[in-house]
């Protein structure tokens, strides 16, 4: 069945084939007509059954048979006897076309159909899927049908997990099988849903099985997956947490009106200029959730009511689950000293994509002074102008370093209440490592190197609560420099995984987060304290990641890396500069996260690639191109009313109408000639510079 | 023998060729012969076909063996002259069988139904999927006169009783219990190295200078651990002797020899649907593959008579040329040819040398008995050595039973579904090479008591079973204190033994001098060395004709049939 090569079709067989069809449009003419005239005759009924044992794919002859079916059903003179010969009849038909073509959509959904319609014994299905897959026992039609009848026949998920077993004990190169252990466990764990010892029993067990398969044969992939499935199992707390927030617990955050402010006490990590009124509190988790509303997250404050806030998701797609979310606090105009306490879960709501309840309430809570505006912000904005260059920036000094051990301290939300029930997850992901340090000390294979780096990255995120050090960070860099090279075919992928394992190496501790930490001085500039910048230039990066540590950063330099993507960055919702000067972003859809930043009033991308390519690609990057938001709430009024140059870029207007810039780089990228910037001119009327050049 | 009819003359009188004795051997040769148009007689002393393949029921087999342990009936009158031109050598018998020993300990029961029993004389054996047996079987066509069923697992046993499983294929190594994952890894690897090998893959090409050196050696290079060593050389290359002692090794096995056991072995899984190990067994027992050559001999004109023995070679008086036999009946039958099975043997008159012209005529052609011997052992019990498998074969490899072991022990365990035995009991098949009758006894004796339960109740057993006490008192004592460990029955009753049958065969060769004898049945586990024998001898007797040629297929169409039954 599997691995037959395909061969180029003799003349003989040409002709036998347009004999066939030939045959076939002969009966289908008559069908047709049979069809349209509703002639549910015995003669007419055969005739069907002819053409689907010819071709068992065509859709119209199994609908007008399930016509047929409801119409001999409908008679009058309808009896049980009569009843069963008419499935009966069905359920031959079926038989015969899966003879022909035991892959047909068309036959194995018709099945289900009469089996819905309450006849046909399942002992008897069972047989004949038992005939089907041993056939060829990884036909996943015939898995699917199984799936379907196991439990229209109630069979308990642990005689089925024992077929699947059988199965894979007779050859296991069977990703169908191990699919379907997959799928029977997953409905096993969540019978016992709060039960950790159920995994903490299976999972391990199912290790061993899997390792039996790995150990014998490392170039079969079929047990990757299923190992890959583990991992996550393992790894994955059922419940979702929360990973951190901005603010941070007991941090004090201090308002002001533009971007001066006096008071050394205050640290730059938490001094934020707020020239829309408002600031927004952040919520990571660990996972996409629901749910997340006004009564699932209490804000009480002296200055705003709960009530009012309204939760944004954000994510690259429309739907309403998120791992980041967002809600803006307005503030009050005049000078203020509040504490502000946000308790998430109390009451039950937020839900995980997979459908666990978020079931440890936290609660945490800061400080917000707020500083008034003291001159004209217009003036203000005139003087702005701020440039990412290398002797703007000198090292973050020591002076305020206590604040920013507080500072970073607080992003992280410790879950202490995890930790015993974790044991086993420790215990299991340390096996792991083990195992596969053996393995590879006996065979040097990629994929191999790729799950020990997968362990290791696991088990230090497990650990980083309690150790506050990623441990093995220096070993899964190295692995996935070694992959890079082993497997070139997949560069990018192991280049990106590089990226974030390196970026949570940076961020994971305060010593060498802040070696990235900048103060931007600008000469021209005469504020009286200087913005931090985090600089994350020349690091090769191919991706962003680590944004639970980097929720505070308000500039951000990652000029000078290969981004081809900037997922995720709609975390950064302090972000107000930003450079990605120098990277390989393709297209302005890649600039999407960007959107999402409010506060973004100066961006560089200059010297990029959009335009290079007339294709977006990441359109076809995106999870689902439906679920992608650019040009989804396209407003015809807008468009019709805009400019004709808008229509010829309609991608840029519904990528750029969005922001707030006040200055923008993009020199350097094929798009950008003088007509496209007067369009982005025309797009974003608030710009007051564009390539360095001051706008009127 | 009483009772034998009168011998009706036979008719013609004049043969291309005589074969005397039905075994394998003798019958393939018949076959090939008449397949070669060769008019071919075909003699047996016994009631039955296969000689020393047969199948016996229960009761015949001892009167068998102890028939061909001490040279019977002294011959009569030495050579003499007829009045006719040819003079007379008297046929003399060979002691084949020696050390008999049978034990009852269920008279009632088995001497009722002694004709349900099947057993075979020459076992342990079984026909590899992929073996030359088969080839030869499907090539002829005569595996339509036969049906099979699988031997369906192969265990390595220990001093402890237990039964470990072989991991002979990617699914039995990923399903195996007992190996470590390293040692999986490391099976598989080399498992495909082999496999890459042999399919010619250059980048996994074995050296010629790896080929040329023994195979334990290269085992050892390839990092094996010695368990899975010993799996590979005794359980799947079927190696004799030990081959980690040079000392005592006979059989030290090439690298190249011993992947050609793998290829084989590889070959036979999953070679025909139904078969689920590497081995099958004949239905009725092995002497249905010598009748199954005798028919399809018969059907290409051999014409067979048994319970026919002959007494004496007729030889020109001149040239001292062998013209022909005398039978039983007192007839004289002449042939140009003549084939011996290896119970007889020609006594020269004293003084006199074979023939010249004869002996010049056909070159000297291997017999020497001095490979030793054979000890068998047919054991029938009512259970199986292991729960929910019937037809299987164990290994003992050198050294696992006992320190002095040297050669490995093969036992077969063959259920009532292969119509051999009463429904619900079992035969076990044992054998080991040895050089003497005690040795061979203690390697049978060794393996009996690790696994089986010897009754004490029986008197005619009194002897048996003080040996049995002190050869297995070392075994015995760490069985006791290992019951509970590894995948044996523990808590479990070993099968108790209803009858058990000892014995040793000599190991003749196949001989082509004076005259042509075929060869005992082997040491080995298949008929492939033995096929390579046969087919020697018919080249030396018949170098002009084709042994089977492929033209001789009556029916292509049967290669399906030899696939056993559902």
């Amino acid at each position: 069945m599997h691995g037959r090569p395909r061969k180029a079709p003799k003349p003989e067989d040409e002709a036998a084939s347009s004999a066939k069809a030939q045959k076939l449009r002969a009966v289908q003419t008559q069908f047709f007509s049979f069809h349209h005239n509703k002639i549910y005759t015995k003669e007419a009924v055969e005739l069907s059954a002819k053409l689907l044992e010819i071709n068992p794919e065509s859709y119209t002859a199994w609908n007008y048979r399930k016509l047929a079916v409801e119409h001999y059903l409908n008679l009058p003179d309808c009896n049980p006897d009569s009843i069963k010969s008419v499935l009966d009849d069905e359920l031959r038909v079926v038989e015969n076309a899966l003879r022909q073509n035991f892959k047909s959509y068309g036959a194995w959904h018709h099945r289900k159909w009469v089996l819905s319609k309450g006849h046909s014994s399942i002992d008897n299905e069972l047989r004949l899927l038992d005939k089907f897959q041993k056939a060829d026992s990884r036909n996943f039609h015939a898995w699917n049908y199984r799936r379907y009848v196991a439990e229209s026949m109630k069979r308990s998920e642990q005689d089925e997990l024992k077929y699947t077993e059988d199965m894979i004990y007779t050859n296991f190169s069977n990703y169908s099988a191990w699919h379907n252990r997959s799928i029977l466990l997953s409905a096993l764990f969540e019978k016992k849903a709060g039960g950790f010892l159920l995994k903490e029993k299976v999972l391990p067990e199912e290790y061993e099985f899997i390792h039996q398969a790995i150990f014998t044969d490392p170039d079969d992939q079929s047990g990757w997956f299923y190992h890959l499935w583990l991992l996550d199992q393992t790894v994955t707390t059922d419940s979702p947490l929360l990973a951190s927030s901005w603010p941070g617990h007991g941090s004090d955050v201090l308002l002001v009106g533009d971007r001066c402010y006096n008071g050394s006490a205050f640290s730059p990590f938490s001094a934020l200029h707020s020239d829309s009124g408002s600031f927004p509190i952040v919520l990571y988790f660990n996972q996409p959730v629901g749910g997340v509303n006004s009564s699932t997250v209490t804000v009480e404050c002296g200055f705003n009511k709960n009530e009012d806030l309204f939760w944004k998701p954000l994510s690259a797609s429309n739907s309403q689950t998120a791992r980041v979310w967002v809600a803006h606090l307005k503030v009050p105009s005049s000078d203020l000293h509040s504490t502000v306490e946000v308790s998430v879960g109390h009451s039950k709501g937020i839900i995980s994509t997979r459908g666990f309840v978020y079931s440890h309430p936290s609660m945490f809570s800061f400080k917000v002074h707020v500083q008034p505006m003291e001159r004209d912000s217009s003036q203000v904005s005139v003087a702005e102008n701020i440039s990412l260059r290398e002797e703007n920036f000198k090292v973050y000094g020591t002076q305020s370093e206590e604040s920013i051990i507080d500072s970073f301290d607080q992003l992280i939300i410790k879950n202490g209440h995890e930790t015993t029930a974790s044991n086993w997850r420790f215990e299991a992901l340390a096996k792991e490592i083990e195992c596969f340090r053996e393995l590879l000390s006996l065979v040097d294979c990629k994929i191999g190197k790729l799950t020990l780096a997968r362990l290791l990255k696991a088990y230090d995120a497990m650990s980083y609560p309690f150790a506050n050090k990623l441990v093995h960070s220096e070993e899964v860099l190295e692995l996935y420099s070694d992959l890079m090279k082993l497997d070139p075919t997949h560069y990018q992928f192991y280049k990106d995984e590089h990226s974030i394992v390196l970026l949570q190496k940076v961020t994971s501790s305060k010593e060498s987060l802040l070696q990235h930490c900048f103060q931007y001085k600008d000469s021209a500039s005469s504020a009286i304290c200087d913005p931090i910048c985090l600089r994350l230039n020349n690091l090769s990066l191919s991706r962003m990641g680590a944004f639970e540590k980097l929720l505070w950063v308000q500039m951000l330099d990652l000029s000078h890396n290969e981004l081809q993507s900037i997922e995720g960055l709609e975390a950064m919702q302090l972000l107000s500069c930003l450079s990605l000067r120098n990277n390989k972003l393709r297209s302005l859809t890649a600039l999407e996260p960007l959107r999402k930043l409010k506060s973004l009033r100066i961006l560089d991308i200059s010297y990029n690639q959009i335009g290079n390519q007339s294709i977006d690609t990441t359109r076809y990057v995106c999870s689902s191109p439906l679920s992608h938001s650019v040009g989804s709430e396209l407003n015809r009024d807008e468009t019709v009313t805009s400019d004709v140059a808008l229509i010829n870029n309609w991608e840029a207007f519904f990528i750029f109408k969005d922001f707030n810039l006040n200055q923008l780089d993009i020199v350097g990228n094929t798009i950008a000639d003088e007509k496209f910037k007067s369009v982005l001119v025309k797009i974003m009327p608030k710009l007051k510079q564009l390539d360095g050049k001051l706008l009127d | 023998m009483d009772d034998i009819p009168p011998y009706p003359p036979i008719d013609p009188t004049t043969f291309d060729l005589i074969v005397i004795g039905t075994g394998l051997p003798e019958s393939i040769i018949a076959a090939a012969a008449s397949t070669a148009s060769k008019s071919v007689l075909h003699l047996d002393p016994n009631p039955f076909y296969g000689s020393h393949f047969s199948s016996l029921p229960l009761a015949d087999l001892p009167s068998f063996l102890s028939s061909h342990s001490t040279s019977p009936s002294p011959p009569r009158s030495p050579s003499s002259d007829d009045p006719n031109e040819f003079s007379l050598l008297e046929f003399a018998t060979r002691p084949l069988y020696s050390f008999i020993d049978i034990s009852t300990f269920s008279p009632n029961l088995l001497d009722q139904h002694s004709r349900k029993f099947n057993l075979d004389v020459a076992g342990p054996r079984v026909l590899f999927c992929a073996d030359k047996s088969i080839e030869l079987l499907l090539r002829t066509g005569t595996n339509q006169y036969m049906e099979f069923k699988s031997v369906d697992a192969t265990f390595v046993g220990d001093n402890k009783g237990n039964l470990w499983s072989v991991p002979d294929s990617r699914a039995a190594i990923f399903k195996d219990k007992s190996l470590g994952l390293v040692e999986k890894n490391k099976l598989m690897r080399f498992f495909k190295l082999v496999h890459g090998h042999l399919a010619g893959e250059q980048d996994v090409k074995i050296s010629e200078e790896d080929l040329q050196s023994p195979f334990v050696d290269f085992l050892n290079k390839m990092g094996l651990p010695p368990k899975i060593k010993s799996f590979i050389l005794y359980a799947i290359a079927m190696a004799d002797y030990d081959q980690e002692d040079t000392g005592v090794c006979r059989d030290l096995l090439k690298t190249k020899d011993g992947i050609d056991q793998l290829a084989l072995y590889n070959a036979s899984i999953g070679r025909f649907q139904n078969a689920s190990g590497a081995f099958l067994y004949p239905i009725y027992g092995q002497g249905e593959l010598s009748q199954a050559f005798c028919r399809r001999a018969a059907v290409k004109g051999c014409l067979y008579v048994l319970r026919m023995p002959v007494t004496a070679l007729l030889v020109d008086k001149d040239t001292g040329c062998y013209k022909g036999v005398r039978l039983a009946s007192g007839q004289d039958i002449f042939s140009q040819k003549l084939i011996l099975d290896p119970t007889f043997k020609v006594t020269l008159p004293l003084g006199s040398s074979p023939p010249l012209p004869l002996k010049e005529k056909l070159p000297f052609f291997s017999l020497k008995d001095d490979k030793g011997k054979i000890a068998r052992g047919i054991c029938i019990t009512k259970t199986s050595l292991k729960p929910d498998i019937s037809n299987f074969l164990v290994v003992y490899p050198p050294r696992s039973l006992f320190p002095e072991q040297v050669t490995s022990i093969r036992l077969l365990q063959i259920a009532s579904n292969l119509a051999v035995c009463l429904p619900g009991m079992f035969v076990l098949y044992i054998s080991a090479l040895c050089n003497d009758d005690d040795q061979g006894k203690k390697l049978i004796h060794a393996v009996m008591n690790t696994l089986l339960t010897v009754p004490l109740d029986s008197e005619s057993n009194a002897a048996v079973q003080s040996e049995t006490a002190e050869i297995g008192s070392a075994v015995q004592d760490e069985t006791s204190e290992s019951s509970s460990g590894g995948p044996s029955d523990s808590g479990e009753e070993k099968p108790t033994l209803l009858w058990s049958a000892l014995y040793s065969q000599e190991l003749t060769l196949g001989q082509v001098d004076f005259i042509c004898s075929t060869p005992m049945p082997d040491g080995k586990l298949n008929y492939n060395d033995l096929i390579d024998t046969t087919f020697k001898i018919f080249q030396e007797i018949y170098p002009e004709e084709e042994f089977f040629p492929e033209t001789s297929l009556e029916n292509p169409e049967v290669d399906g049939d030899a696939s056993p039954e559902t």
